[in-house]
């Protein structure tokens, strides 16, 4: 019988520790426990034999820590391979009554995935991947998948079960005491990303006892419509000064394990310290113990790597300015690949509170599949805020999906068939929350009650898909009043049928209310105001707009959603308001300083703020070169002799390089407004080599030759030679800077230099980071050695002088 | 037996932070850089959690080499270091991952920012190194085993490839996720491994090995304690 149907008739026993069995018969602390596989089969079989006789009715092959990192191929399957035999063999020699199953077992694989450690996403895909062929090719009845301390390896190895498999897949992960996962995510959050992977059962194991693990178990069983996992240590170790010992002993563990049956654990079992005489005592006392239906939950979700998004009675912002639409900024951004301009429109929203972010990278003429998954890998390295997939190529969206660390939100399916023919497979297979826009072939229909039979079209091709309804929330298209007066209102009938009538979540694009109007605000602070009141759950908006967040936050107070106007309160101290304004701009004239002019001022002093708006106030009556021959670049000349002298440190430099970057952003925009071409310095290469993954001392170096006009190519950090060799050929660089921070990655270094000599030799080659000096960069074969960011400065401009 | 231990943190040391950002002790003349120095302690103070997991070993030194059981290395000033102890605890902090997104995050929004985080996180991680060696003592001294001061792979001629081995019988990333890449990067960054030494006897103050920078060569480092 396939172990889901098993689940549904009862209480299902996992087994209990084995690396503390094996500790017991002899392992010595270091050795690999798998590899007993093969030196020991017949210990591994008698204990896996012990935990059937004591009543589980799954055991975990001895395959935990059994990956391509730890063996090659060859070996790997060895190793997969005896184990599952040892597994078996004990299954067939047990005579005890229940039914019993073999689990392929899979562990961390003791590499942190990127943006923090150096693990490429699809490499952990694959390494997950060449495991789970070799259990399925030995007939495993489930894969388990635990003790994963991170959301985003956790999902690698999903996807790799999936893929190569049609088997059931438990998942449980180490919580730590604050109830998180040691790279942040919540329970919630996983069991958002989990259940729309598609996983069989989630719960928890390892790290702690199941006392301590109780919140965890709770917060699971409250949201989860699959079987929930529990399988503690048997407390925490202690030592008495001569022996040591797990706190939990059997008969206190089979009363906490009874608990969590009672509240409706489904699969028990116990990890560290546990031995078959703890899962003996924990399956007599929770036998009887009735099974507690599993219902389907009606939540609707999305989630980061940190946490989840309940779409519940309080309206969600979702921020629209990722997004090339009618701005020529960030399609300059989009076309040079200027992610830091695209990230910080990112970071600028959620500081303004959005709890999404919507993501639409398309422009004609660029790629928008490898677009949009860089800037998915880099938004999510620097904001914990959950991403709205936002687009029509199906390449782009599912790029997008696949390394999306959580469960995203996705923009958009409508009520064609073949649009939904495309997207649904999507959704089903990496889980999401589809926006589903009300139109379908016949265009955008002009009634509410049209728009809603679409809607229920949707709702039904998607369960064919088996996807829920709660995975789908409605767009009932915001149309320009303009065009057609009679237009909002039907919009928001259909709005307020879907949610108050089907009770379904919905969404709405505000903005394009007033498209063709002038002072857009107005209208669309208060259809936005209306919308709410009519039931929307989640508006997609322009959080810079003040009116909105007016609008927004006078809702949550007045639908009593802002517990003691907090919120209200934090908003309304902090919104500017006209007259203030006003004072404000007649004192900035002041604040220059000896012979310096205020604009020169801020940039010394680090105000980036200020910086950036005296230097908007300068370009009304003043060229823009003038601006950066007479302002800004004698400022900063100051920063940096007083860096090069000791007057002025480290921070200081860097705070007036952000000011100076703040005006050079209205320079640009300027420039742009007027059609001219920007004249830039030379270009320069720059990366922080090979396997060397802390780059901050790089992109000190990158800021500061940006602010003097070179046009920096940032290859980031961990890149190999032959990528530096690519990008400096292909962009023609004369000059390129290499970072390393370790002992340990300077020979790659080396290797690059030399790659660099033989294919780019008109290149030079500048190199810095903290264990080089002067002689040994010369030894590698570095043009110059840097000692600080001011250095490379230096080099740069002599060189461009020179030229 | 692997230990894994929780530790709360002490108040932030703001001299160590502001000496690894490079700026001293020095007051500085510009208020802007005090304000982002303030804000990112504020933003960070409740980010951190300490956890260690440690291993208690018995030792053997002979000579240049150090016989810790689960692996020998031949280092000159952890022999020095250890000599007269017949155990050492070996172990591994972390002070989070929560720092290094900020890091990653600073470093696109605003540099001199990243630059104060990352001095955060060096000091936090010290902190909870010098926090768990407090313990350690005083755990230690109830039985008369007395410390020696921590000793870590890349102080003096110990090689950086030993944390190798040391992660692997701290079975690191299942006990408190910290891993080590094909470079001997620690990830989260804000991670250490350390060896304490345990002895019958107190070590005389005079004799007592170098602790922290007096026991690095590189005398010229931009971060060098002034005494």
């Amino acid at each position: 019988m396939d172990i889901r149907e098993e689940l549904k008739n009862g209480r299902f026993y996992l087994d209990g520790g084995m690396g503390t069995m094996l500790y017991e018969k002899g392992l010595q602390s270091g050795e690999r426990p798998e590899e007993w596989n093969l030196s020991h089969p017949e210990i591994i079989t008698q204990i896996h034999k012990s935990y059937f006789d004591a009543g589980s009715n799954l055991v975990c092959a001895n395959t935990f820590g059994a990956n391509l990192f730890s063996y090659d191929r060859e070996k790997l399957e060895e190793i997969v391979t005896a184990a599952i035999v040892c597994a078996k063999k004990a299954a067939a020699l047990s005579d005890t009554p229940q039914k019993k199953y073999v689990a392929l077992d899979m562990g961390p694989l003791g590499r942190l995935l990127k943006p923090y450690g150096t693990l490429d996403f699809e490499d952990a895909v694959s390494m997950f991947a060449t495991t789970v062929q070799i259990g399925v090719k030995q007939g495993v009845d489930v894969i388990v998948i635990e003790t994963m301390n991170d959301s985003y390896e956790t999902k690698a190895a999903v996807l790799a079960a999936k893929e190569n498999s049609d088997l059931p897949v438990f998942v449980t992960n180490a919580y730590g005491e604050d109830g998180k996962l040691m790279t942040g995510a919540s329970p919630l959050a996983m069991l958002a990303m989990l259940e729309g992977l598609g996983v069989d059962a989630i719960g928890v194991n390892c790290s702690l006892g199941p006392k301590q693990l109780m919140g965890v178990v709770k917060e699971l069983l409250q949201h989860a419509s699959v079987p929930v996992i529990a399988k503690p240590n048997a407390g925490l170790p202690k030592n008495d000064g001569v022996r040591t010992y797990y706190d939990v002993d059997p008969k206190e563990f089979s009363v906490d394990m009874a608990e969590m049956a009672e509240e409706g654990v489904c699969i028990l079992g116990g990890c560290c310290g546990t031995t078959p005489q703890y899962i003996k005592a924990m399956v007599q006392a929770t036998r009887d113990i009735a099974l507690k239906e599993i219902t389907e939950k009606k939540e609707t979700l999305v989630s980061s790597y940190t946490h989840a998004v309940v779409f519940g009675n309080k309206p969600i912002l979702i921020g629209e300015r990722i997004n090339p639409t009618g701005k020529k900024r960030f399609k300059q951004a989009l076309q040079e690949q200027d992610m830091d301009y695209i990230l910080n429109e990112g970071l600028n929203q959620e500081e303004k509170g959005v709890q999404i972010l919507d993501v639409n990278v398309g422009l004609p003429g660029i790629d928008e599949g490898a677009m949009m998954e860089k800037t998915v890998c880099e938004l999510q390295a620097v904001t914990a805020l959950p991403l709205q997939i936002d687009t029509s190529n199906m390449e782009a969206m599912e790029k997008a999906l696949r390394i999306y660390n959580g469960k995203a939100m996705i923009n958009s399916v409508n009520g064609k068939q073949e649009v939904m023919e495309q997207v649904f497979p999507l959704v089903k297979k990496y889980g999401g929350l589809v926006v589903a826009l009300t139109l379908d072939e016949d265009g955008i229909p002009t009634t509410a009650e049209k728009r809603i039979e679409i809607a229920k079209k949707i709702i039904k091709v998607a369960g064919e898909y088996g996807i829920s309804t709660k995975d789908l929330i409605f767009d009932t298209l915001c149309m320009s009043v303009s065009a057609d007066v009679t237009a909002p209102m039907e919009t928001l009938k259909a709005l307020h049928y879907i949610k108050e009538e089907m009770k379904l979540p919905t969404v709405l694009g505000v903005s394009n209310i007033s498209f063709g109007l002038p002072r857009r605000d107005i209208i669309n602070s208060n259809f936005f105001a209306f919308a709410l009141e009519e039931g929307l759950s989640a508006g997609i908006i322009n959080p810079y707009a003040l009116d909105m967040q007016k609008a927004y936050h006078s809702y949550l107070l007045l639908h009593n959603l802002d517990e003691n106007c907090d919120g209200y309160i934090e908003f309304a101290t902090n919104c500017p308001d006209e007259v203030a304004t006003v004072k404000k701009a007649e004192n900035k004239k002041e604040g220059s300083e000896g012979t310096l002019t205020p604009l020169q001022t801020a940039v010394v002093k680090g105000l980036k703020e200020k910086a950036g708006n005296l230097c908007a106030e300068l370009l009304a009556n003043k060229d823009a070169l003038a601006i950066v021959n007479e302002e800004i670049v004698p400022a900063l000349d100051i920063v940096g002799k007083g860096f090069e002298n000791k007057t002025m440190f480290l921070p200081q430099l860097l705070m007036s390089a952000e000011a100076a970057k703040a005006a050079f952003e209205n320079i640009k925009a300027a420039i742009l407004k007027s059609g001219a071409s920007q004249e830039m310095k030379s270009k320069f290469v720059i990366a922080t080599v090979k396997g060397d993954i802390h780059d901050i001392g790089k992109n000190i170096v990158k800021v500061l030759l940006e602010n003097y006009g070179f046009d920096v190519i940032d290859l980031g950090k961990d890149v190999s030679p032959e990528d530096v060799v690519e990008a400096v050929l292909s962009e023609e660089a004369p000059m390129c800077g290499l970072s390393a921070l370790m002992t340990t990655t300077v020979p790659a270094m080396e290797e690059t230099i030399v790659q660099l000599k033989e294919k780019a030799p008109q290149c030079k080659i500048i190199v810095g980071g903290a264990v080089l000096n002067r002689e040994y960069a010369a030894r590698i074969g570095a043009d110059y050695y840097s000692k600080d960011a001011m250095e490379t400065v230096r080099y740069a401009i002599e060189y461009e002088e020179r030229k | 037996m692997i230990y894994t231990k929780v530790f709360t943190l002490p108040p932030f040391n703001e001299a160590e932070i502001r000496r690894y950002a490079g700026i001293g002790r020095e007051t500085l003349d510009a208020q802007s850089v005090e304000d982002c120095l303030s804000q990112c302690m504020n933003e960070t103070k409740d980010i951190f959690q300490g956890t260690v997991c440690y291993v208690t070993v018995p030792i053997r030194v002979c000579g240049d080499e150090v016989d810790l059981q689960f692996a020998k290395v031949k280092s000159k000033a952890l022999a020095k270091n250890l000599s007269g102890c017949e155990k050492a605890v070996v172990f591994a902090a972390t002070a989070g991952i929560q720092i290094d997104r900020l890091i990653v995050k600073y470093q696109k929004k605003s540099i001199s920012k990243a630059l104060f985080m990352q001095a955060i996180g060096a000091e936090r991680v010290e902190s909870l190194c010098d926090v768990f060696c407090d313990w350690l003592k005083e755990e230690g001294e109830k039985q008369k085993n007395y410390l020696r001061p921590r000793f870590s792979p890349g102080y003096g001629d110990l090689p950086l490839e030993f944390q190798k081995d040391m992660v692997k019988v701290l079975d690191c990333t299942k006990k408190i996720g910290v891993s080590l890449n094909e470079s001997l990067l620690m990830t989260p960054s804000k991670s250490v491994t350390a060896i304490v030494g345990m002895g019958k006897l107190p070590c005389e103050e005079n004799k007592l090995p170098g602790k922290g920078c007096d026991s690095c060569s590189k005398r010229d480092c931009d971060y060098r304690k002034v005494k």
